[in-house]
């Protein structure tokens, strides 16, 4: 009989507010240090973007520091800096966040910047060729200039997935960053930044009632607009395998992408779950099962790592969703008996299951990952909001544990068996670099 | 400006305190109270410096062997043990130390101690895992010297300190083949040794039951390391600039480096606010000038390096190759005017704010702080400092500031080198500074 494990599981205080212009507000006290992170998500993302303008949700992100309704350039860094805090946002497929790890005795001024970008963020054609410069440098040096550049989140959807909203590269192309325009600019606030799309998360060392009213007075008075109905984006499983090349002029060595449509993770969170189980007994640790058959046993790849959602965070995404195999390999001529070997790996848990112990100890690390994650305040912030936002519930987060515990063998190898070569979609990364 | 909230008065952190203890066989132990997630952070610190030749290839081989058994377990058999616990544990090295880090769930220490003093005592290194580990540290090398900024960060090294060991930041190709199993465990029964070596430990636990704890699992590690003899650090001559060719390059990868003081020294201080100014935080005159200014650069970032055998003052910025030699214009513009001209009031009190602020937030965390105390420990330093620093901070003069940005920041004592399209960017590039393609 297995040993019965119990997971601890974190607990919260959280409580919900919405403002009469939409926004939807997080609030979660914890006094036991004097820090606080304030975050906002817009309900907007990399899929959004209109056709001809690939890379604009990223690019308007940038934009959304260059000053606002009473901010000059360069005053919201210096604000947040010259408090004590840290800034930043970043731009995720269904939605883009900004946030803030201030001192607790900044929590007002945090709420005030947060506040007055979404009233009306300073867009200007000098800001807007600024940024375009910065962006594209982002670009060259982590994609362009740099081995494995963006492999695979670049390139991988376009042969993953069908649609535009999809397929096409986030970073977005440098013709179309030179094509936006600050009307598009200006549109693309107009139209997902309103306060009815956007979820506002403020967590640490505050005062739940004295936070309401901050809210309140520095958010209620920005004008109401209609939120956006977001598009269902879902694409069904693939029915016949696909592959696809990517040439990679720095890379020594090849790499190869495995890309599989996963359920959705909002709609069937249970399936995802037993997913999300998988992918860690596929490739966590030295002990997981394709990292003993193809890093210890056949020695055909110099690393191997299995993760659901673009970025690698299951919960960061609404349907549809991959989960990706990705290994780098010294013998371009081995993928097949790779292929061939992440297959029989699938075969062989949907087969026979796993091993004694084995779900309990992938279970076990997964929770203390998880939990591990939600040590730092800002990182607490934005998972309450992203899943708010995303699940609707930022409750979720702390019956994670239990969900997780109530994922059964079967479950995961169901999860494995719909992993077929004839749903895969397969990127090959061509090295021409030198060795 | 009109409406931002002033800050409120600032609340205090709750007070933390450490347990210390040096074990009978002269491991420091290191414990913090620190609740908040259900965890624990472990960072075992061992000095593990060498002068030589064969010393980065076979402590690399080490790193990337030691969990690939012990006695009682093989590699995936140490792996399912440890991630049954909700643990991890992982090994890094450098030309200063071995590090053997790890988390685990908090009720799960004294088992996770028990398997860390399997791997000191008994680590195997099988034949055939190290023969695997080193075929893929080949790759991984190749990998690596495929990054501009990591052939940069090497050229820097070798200009700044010759022939010392800490220019051999990653081991060569060559060394690593030829190393065998046997001398991989030679090395691990010389240094794996607990006299010197400090283990920290951070998390939801009660100290005295953890210092029980390290005491039981770790009663049969014994031993000293020898030290050896390391040249102290050369005095780096600035020379010109070195062009390092990597053709194709969309930009080039500029590093810049010279001495600068340890945390202990009096001027640290000033020279970190300095810093801040300069290129160290994102509201600092570089990144406002090249980046929000003219977009030459995703971002630059300049920093303050601790070695045990000294700190460096270290900058680094990717540009745009068609502006490279612009953006090395900027920079010595920006340099040259931190080292002759004061800094502001304004600037030293944003700095200041910020330098305590991030301390806090950085320190906030069970890894943050473990990972800081274990960096701290190596230079005699502990919890004292991080609690004291602010303290010392908050009594340094705008005048201080300014005396210590002359005396680091002067573009003329800096080593610089920069890797990028030689052919499109040398000549710019020459009509600013003298140049150089010999390493």
């Amino acid at each position: 009989m297995p040993r019965q494990i119990t997971l601890p599981s974190p607990t919260f205080n959280l409580t919900h507010h919405t403002l009469d212009n939409g926004l939807r507000v997080v609030v979660a006290p914890d006094r036991s240090a004097p820090v606080v992170g304030v975050a906002v998500l817009y309900d907007v993302g990399i899929r959004s973007e209109p056709e001809g303008r690939t890379g604009f949700a990223h690019l308007f992100e940038h934009l959304m520091f260059q000053g606002s309704a009473n901010l000059e350039k360069l005053e919201h860094f210096r604000y947040v800096q010259s408090s004590g805090g840290t800034f930043n946002g970043s731009t995720h497929f269904d939605y883009t966040d900004y946030f803030e790890a201030l001192p607790s005795n900044a929590l007002e001024r945090g709420l005030f910047l947060e506040a007055d970008r979404m009233t009306s963020p300073r867009i200007t054609e000098e800001n807007l060729a600024n940024q375009l410069e910065v962006v594209k440098n982002e670009i060259r040096v982590n994609v362009m200039n740099r081995p494995y550049g963006g492999f695979p989140w670049i390139v991988l959807p376009g042969v993953l997935f069908d649609t535009f909203a999809n397929s096409h590269n986030g970073y977005g192309g440098f013709e179309d960053l030179e094509g936006a325009s600050v009307d598009d600019a200006r549109d693309f606030f107009t139209r997902y930044y309103a306060p009815a799309n956007a979820v506002l998360a403020v967590a640490g060392d505050l005062d739940v009632d004295q936070t309401l009213g901050l809210v309140e007075k520095h958010f209620g008075g920005i004008k109401k607009r209609r939120a956006p109905k977001r598009p269902n984006f879902g694409e069904p499983p693939l029915s016949a395998e696909r592959r696809a090349t990517h040439d990679d002029p720095h890379a020594p060595i090849p790499a190869v992408a495995i890309g599989y449509r996963v359920p959705d993770p909002v709609g069937s969170l249970d399936e995802l779950l037993a997913h999300v189980m998988l992918v860690e007994a596929l490739s966590e640790g030295d002990a997981s099962r394709l990292q003993q058959r193809l890093v210890q046993r056949d020695q055909l790849v110099t690393d191997i790592a299995a993760y659901i959602g673009e970025f690698g965070d299951p919960f960061d995404e609404r349907d549809p969703t991959a989960l990706t195999i990705t290994a780098h390999y010294p013998d371009a001529a081995s993928l097949e008996a790779i292929l061939r070997a992440v297959d029989e790996e699938l075969a062989r848990i949907a087969d026979d299951g796993l091993a004694p112990g084995e779900l309990d100890r992938v279970r076990t690390r997964l929770v203390s990952m998880l939990l591990r994650e939600l040590d730092a305040v800002i990182s607490r912030t934005l998972s309450f909001a992203k899943f708010e936002l995303i699940h609707g519930r930022a409750e979720l987060i702390a019956e994670l544990p239990e969900r997780l515990a109530a994922v059964t063998e079967q479950a995961v190898q169901a999860a494995a068996s719909r992993m077929r070569p004839e749903r895969r979609a397969v990127l090959e990364l061509i090295a021409g670099g030198t060795r | 400006m009109s409406g931002v909230p002033e800050l409120t008065a600032p609340r205090r952190a709750k007070k933390l305190s450490v347990t210390e203890r040096v074990t009978e066989h002269g491991l420091k132990v290191i414990v913090v109270r620190k609740p908040g997630v259900p965890l624990v952070e472990m960072r075992l610190r061992l000095p593990f410096a060498s002068a030589r030749a064969t010393h980065p290839a076979r402590s690399a081989l080490l790193s990337d062997a030691m969990l690939t058994g012990v006695a009682r377990l093989d590699r995936a058999g140490l792996a399912a043990a440890v991630q049954a616990l909700g643990g991890e544990i992982s090994v890094g090295v450098d030309a200063d130390r071995l590090m053997i880090g790890g988390n685990v769930l908090a009720t799960n220490l004294r088992p996770l101690l028990e398997l860390l003093a399997a791997v000191l005592n008994d680590a195997t290194y099988p034949d055939d895992e190290v023969g695997t580990e080193r075929e893929r540290l080949v790759e991984k090398l190749a990998i690596a010297r495929s990054r501009a900024g990591v052939i940069a960060g090497e050229a820097l090294a070798h200009r700044m300190w010759g022939e010392h060991p800490y220019a051999r930041g990653l081991p060569d190709v060559d060394t690593v083949s030829a190393t065998t199993p046997a001398q991989v465990r030679k090395l691990h029964a010389d240094m794996v040794r607990p006299r010197r070596a400090v283990l920290v430990l951070v998390g939801d636990v009660s100290p005295s039951r953890v210092l029980d704890q390290v005491d039981a699992a770790l009663a049969g590690w014994t031993g000293v390391a020898p030290v050896g003899r390391i040249p102290p650090l050369p005095e780096s001559e600035p020379g010109p600039l070195l062009v390092v060719d990597r053709p194709g390059s969309v930009q080039s990868s500029l590093r810049m480096g010279a001495a600068a003081v340890p945390r202990s020294d009096e001027r640290y201080p000033a020279l970190q606010l300095a810093n801040l100014i300069f290129g160290g935080y994102f509201s600092s005159r570089w990144t406002e000038n090249i980046r929000e200014d003219k977009g030459y650069t995703y971002g630059p970032h300049s920093r303050i390096d601790h070695n045990v055998l000294g700190s460096s003052l270290m900058f680094d910025v990717e540009v745009a190759t068609e502006v490279t030699a612009a953006a090395l214009l900027e920079t010595l513009y920006e340099l040259g005017r931190i080292a002759s001209l004061p800094v502001t009031a304004a600037e030293v009190d944003s700095v200041r704010q910020y330098a305590i602020g991030s301390l806090a937030l950085s320190t906030a965390t069970q890894a943050g702080l473990a990972a800081t105390l274990s960096a701290l420990a190596a230079f005699g330093l502990g919890l004292d400092w991080i609690t004291e620093y602010p303290g010392r901070l908050a009594k340094v003069g705008v005048d201080e500031v300014s005396t210590a940005a002359a005396e680091f920041f002067a573009p003329a004592r800096l080593t610089s080198v920069v890797v990028g399209d030689a052919h499109t960017i040398t000549a710019p590039l020459a009509a600013l500074v003298a140049v150089t393609a010999d390493p």
